[in-house]
């Protein structure tokens, strides 16, 4: 392919243009007789002029640079790269639902409103909890939403001095800067050996002054913590509640579920379990679900019926306010509830079957070649602690360079911290046999080159459209803009 | 079998072999008996594509769009002209289906369009960084305001009671949790009452947070505000502006606005009944490395070639946990390349022009709905592509009567601002005509 390095800005030439707006047809007025001179701006925008034509080729362009689920094998570990099914696009693009302004009045958008409802009833049922609220925007978002009606709660109590909340070592790095970010100070707790919560070290870290325990279960190192029912009796004994961050809850699906482990609230990745596209970053989508006992502080609107008529229900008695603006991103619950009544209650078990059918598959084929611990059962993902061979020069992050050129999107790498060169790898049920099995053979070829020839990964990658970049370089000296 | 899911019943039997392994229940063996589901989930059985969309095409047909209705409904979601290149570019799968940009080298596609997204927010708004978005405008408010906090070790915020109310309320969810004291500044016929947030602030106030042009529509005198906010040492002033207003107006870096945030939304992202949407954020260079979120940045591969990458990383929850500057993990991606295609497209004189005829329009709209004396003016402020009226007919008839006229009305102001009883906020876009603009007054003019 041509080698296209252009910015949209370089494309720019004076009187080109990519729109036509009708004639005005009301009487012009000057527009300083409109507006008072002082806030009218002098000075030209540098926006580029640029013809249709010009912006198809350089998006298609930079379209070619990209690699989406649609173009290959996506195994980054705890992101749930899943196949973004066509129907969902198709399904946000309904008049009715995407030309339909937030603020019209109630009878206006019933079957928005009663897609919400129907979706919440799903999402509860699929996680055990009573109720949720579809306003997070993402996974954090949900985890900070979370946070703040574990805090509630406490202080609903009088209970002021639960100022902390307990984070395993292992736990996404959203989990400490969420709790950071809603006030509370954060306790790390150590893993076992295996990996798991250590019992110990958390009944060290309990006490009157937690707030909560926040936990990803099955864990980022793909293991089902098996001691959950302890590990919530023991929080809640100690008056704390239980966060269930459902960043890997495609493992689990018609399997268990989060309020029957005994957490009281959860939040769900829609962008990771439910099939809405990742979108290149976002927007995502966090719903979090709760236990009675934290239904009276849910953000406001929640979605409710009364007869057969759905509604926005502002009066939450102890609500902790508001989130974020209108009631969260309604087309990816579009997207979602379809993927929900696609898959119907067999299709998502199947999911969880195959998901964690695939995981496994593909560590027994790559054991003998990258360090896995021995007879362990993953879930949906497993962690690779770098390659098996001592090759002390050759990293994962080589490894992972190495795989783009093979046409591979590698897998998550340097996490989760508490693993050695970790490669997080999480195949999902979107991928057949065979593309596991292509998958399996170039990481076992790289595993060779390692070996006889490792300058061909430390240069790596070769084939991209660009070389390996230069990180530190963009952090030195930052160029955030186009300067002309 | 299902259609998202390939393997058959055959490779499991080869993969369970290859596992040593019986059956896929011993994968789930270390799930505790006493938690298990043990039932099936009480959800309806899988579907096809044809029942799933004949149904959900069922539900959409329960709303009423803003293409079978006239729009005059904004309070922070407009109802703009989105040029046909911005769906088609946006719905590249390369794009919807790649995750965060952390493998650069694959992943230049979304990395050079978030660097034109920052350069175009930069040109907005004439500051010195933006990063790659936010969820949507209030919490870049809240971003803001703890950003500002941060900076300046202060923990008191002061906000005009011009700010969209929706926004107001998430500060105040975020504010709680860290414990920022909010200070809301009463209106004074439209606009922020210059002369108590004179009284109010102090070197304890972190930062002061406007909105321009204002929930009302009205174009606030920031460079007054400015004058009051950096009267005080340190304290910031954070504007919150309608993209398209930027068209016309002065950009906040001339008016000594030291963040500026905003809702996206108004470039070329469909209303989609409130999300997703997009925030945007942008400072000063020295503020640089406390912004919230991914940025990215402009460097070199090996051979010297231009290329992208996420940069300031040891800002973020992934790097710092729990020292981060916030928890956020995502940017808004997509909506930002619709709003990147939004602004290549219509250019500098295609916004100047939305922004002109959104403004005439709406200006056309205010004198003939005000015209009989029937609907008066609520304030006699500038404003720009919004304004507020009063009558004596309560907003609810108004907005019943309209709706059988195939009208969506302006928003009802009264709950948020009882001291505007019957007071009614109506946008107007470049979209609307002349003789939308026109059945719109006739129509009020006859509701008694």
């Amino acid at each position: 392919m041509r080698k296209y390095d252009k910015l949209i800005f370089q494309l720019s030439r004076e009187g080109r243009k990519a729109y036509a707006l009708p004639k005005l047809d009301v009487e012009e007025v000057k527009i300083d007789e409109l507006i008072p001179a002082e806030y009218i701006s002098d000075e030209e925008l540098k926006l580029p002029e640029v013809s249709e034509v010009d912006i198809i080729r350089h998006y298609t362009n930079l379209a070619n640079k990209n690699y989406g689920v649609d173009t290959g094998f996506y195994p980054l570990g705890s992101c749930t790269m899943k196949y973004n099914p066509k129907i969902n696009e198709d399904m946000v693009q309904l008049d009715g639902f995407k030309n339909i302004h937030p603020l019209q009045p109630e009878e206006t958008v019933q079957g928005a409103l009663r897609l919400m409802y129907e979706l919440d009833k799903a999402l509860c049922e699929i996680s055990g909890m009573d109720k949720m609220t579809l306003q997070p925007a993402a996974g954090a978002h949900g985890e900070l939403t979370g946070l703040a009606l574990i805090k509630a709660y406490h202080e609903n109590r009088g209970d002021t001095k639960r100022t902390k909340i307990i984070v395993p070592d292992s736990a996404h790095g959203t989990n400490p800067a969420s709790a950071k970010m809603a006030g509370f100070d954060v306790i790390e707790i150590k893993s076992t050996d295996e990996g798991l919560v250590d019992i110990e070290s958390l009944k060290a870290a309990l006490s009157d002054e937690i707030a909560g325990l926040m936990l990803t279960n099955p864990n980022t190192l793909g293991l089902f913590e098996r001691e959950i029912v302890e590990i919530a009796e023991l929080v809640h004994e100690a008056g704390g509640l239980l966060y269930y961050d459902g960043a890997n809850a495609n493992a689990i699906l018609g399997k268990v579920r989060p309020g029957d482990m005994g957490f009281d609230v959860v939040h769900f990745n829609l962008h990771k379990t439910f099939s809405t596209p990742h979108g290149g970053g976002g927007p995502g989508s966090g719903p979090v679900g709760v236990k009675k006992i934290l239904m009276d502080f849910l953000p406001t609107p929640t979605v409710e019926k009364d007869g057969d008529r759905y509604y926005l229900n502002y009066d939450v008695p102890h609500t902790v306010g508001r989130m974020k603006d209108f009631y969260g991103h309604f087309s990816m619950m579009i997207r979602a509830y379809t993927y929900i009544l696609m898959m119907g209650k067999d299709g998502l078990n199947r999911v969880s079957d195959v998901a964690v059918l695939n995981a496994n598959y593909l560590a027994s084929r790559l054991k003998d070649y990258y360090n896995l611990p021995e007879d362990t059962i993953y879930k949906h993902e497993f962690v690779m602690a770098g390659l098996k061979s001592d090759l002390s020069e050759v990293t994962t992050l080589d490894v992972a360079k190495r795989l783009l050129d093979y046409g591979y999107h590698p897998p998550t790498i340097y996490f989760p911290l508490i693993v050695h060169e970790a490669l997080m790898t999480e195949p999902t049920e979107s991928e057949s046999k065979e593309t596991l099995d292509e998958f399996a053979d170039v990481l076992i070829k790289i595993a060779e080159e390692a070996k006889n020839n490792p300058e061909l990964l430390k240069e790596a990658p070769h084939y991209t459209s660009v070389r390996r970049l230069d990180e530190t370089r963009a952090a030195r000296d930052p160029i955030l803009k186009y300067e002309g | 079998m299902y259609p998202y899911i390939p393997n058959t019943k055959d490779d499991e039997k080869k993969m369970l072999e290859a596992i040593g392994i019986e059956s896929v229940d011993e994968l789930f063996k270390d799930i505790p008996e006493s938690v298990r589901l043990n039932r099936e989930l009480n959800l309806n059985p899988s579907m096809s594509e044809l029942e799933v969309s004949r149904y959900l095409t069922k539900l959409s047909q329960q709303n009423r769009t803003v293409n079978e209705m006239t729009c005059f409904l904004g309070a922070g979601a407009y109802d703009h002209y989105i040029p046909s290149v911005v769906g088609h570019v946006i719905s590249k799968s390369e794009f919807y289906t790649s995750y965060t940009p952390y493998q650069a080298e694959m992943s230049q596609g979304t990395l050079q369009y978030i660097f034109e997204y920052q350069t175009l927010i930069c040109d907005l708004t004439g500051m010195d960084v933006s990063n790659a978005s936010l969820y949507d405008g209030g919490t870049a408010i809240a971003e803001a305001a703890f950003m500002a906090a941060n900076i300046t070790r202060r923990n008191q915020i002061i906000i005009s009671k011009t700010v969209n109310p929706q926004y107001r309320q998430v500060l105040k969810t975020y504010a709680h949790l860290q414990h920022l004291e909010i200070v809301e500044i009463e209106d004074d016929g439209g606009v922020t009452n210059l002369e108590e947030l004179k009284k109010q602030i102090s070197d304890k106030t972190a930062a002061v947070i406007v909105q321009n042009p204002n929930f009302f529509g009205i174009i606030e005198d920031v460079k007054s505000i400015e004058e009051v906010t950096h009267s005080v040492k340190k304290t910031l002033l954070i504007a919150s502006m309608n993209p398209i207003s930027l068209g016309i107006l002065k950009k906040p870096s001339t008016l000594g606005v030291d963040i500026v945030v905003g809702e996206g939304q108004p470039l070329g992202i469909s209303l989609q009944f409130g999300g997703p949407y997009l925030g945007f954020i942008a400072t000063k260079k020295e503020f640089m490395r406390k912004l919230p979120g991914r940025i990215v940045g402009q460097t070199v591969d090996v051979e010297g070639n231009t290329g992208y990458v996420l940069t300031l990383q040891a800002r973020e929850q992934h790097i710092r946990r729990e020292k981060a500057t916030s928890n956020i993990c995502s940017n808004q991606g997509i909506n930002t390349l619709a709003a990147v295609v939004y602004l290549v497209s219509l250019g500098k004189k295609g916004l100047r022009e939305v922004a002109i005829q959104s403004a005439q329009k709406a200006h056309y709209a205010f004198k003939q709905i005000t015209k009989s004396g029937k609907y008066k003016p609520l304030f006699d402020k500038p404003f720009f592509m919004e304004f507020a009226v009063t009558s004596d007919i309560s907003p609810s008839v108004i907005s019943k009567k309209l709706l059988e006229e195939d009208i969506l009305g302006g928003y009802s102001l009264e709950e948020d601002y009882p001291q505007y009883k019957n007071g009614i906020l109506y946008a107007v876009t470049e979209k609307r005509t002349r003789e939308e603009i026109d059945k719109l007054s006739s129509v009020l003019e006859g509701i008694i």
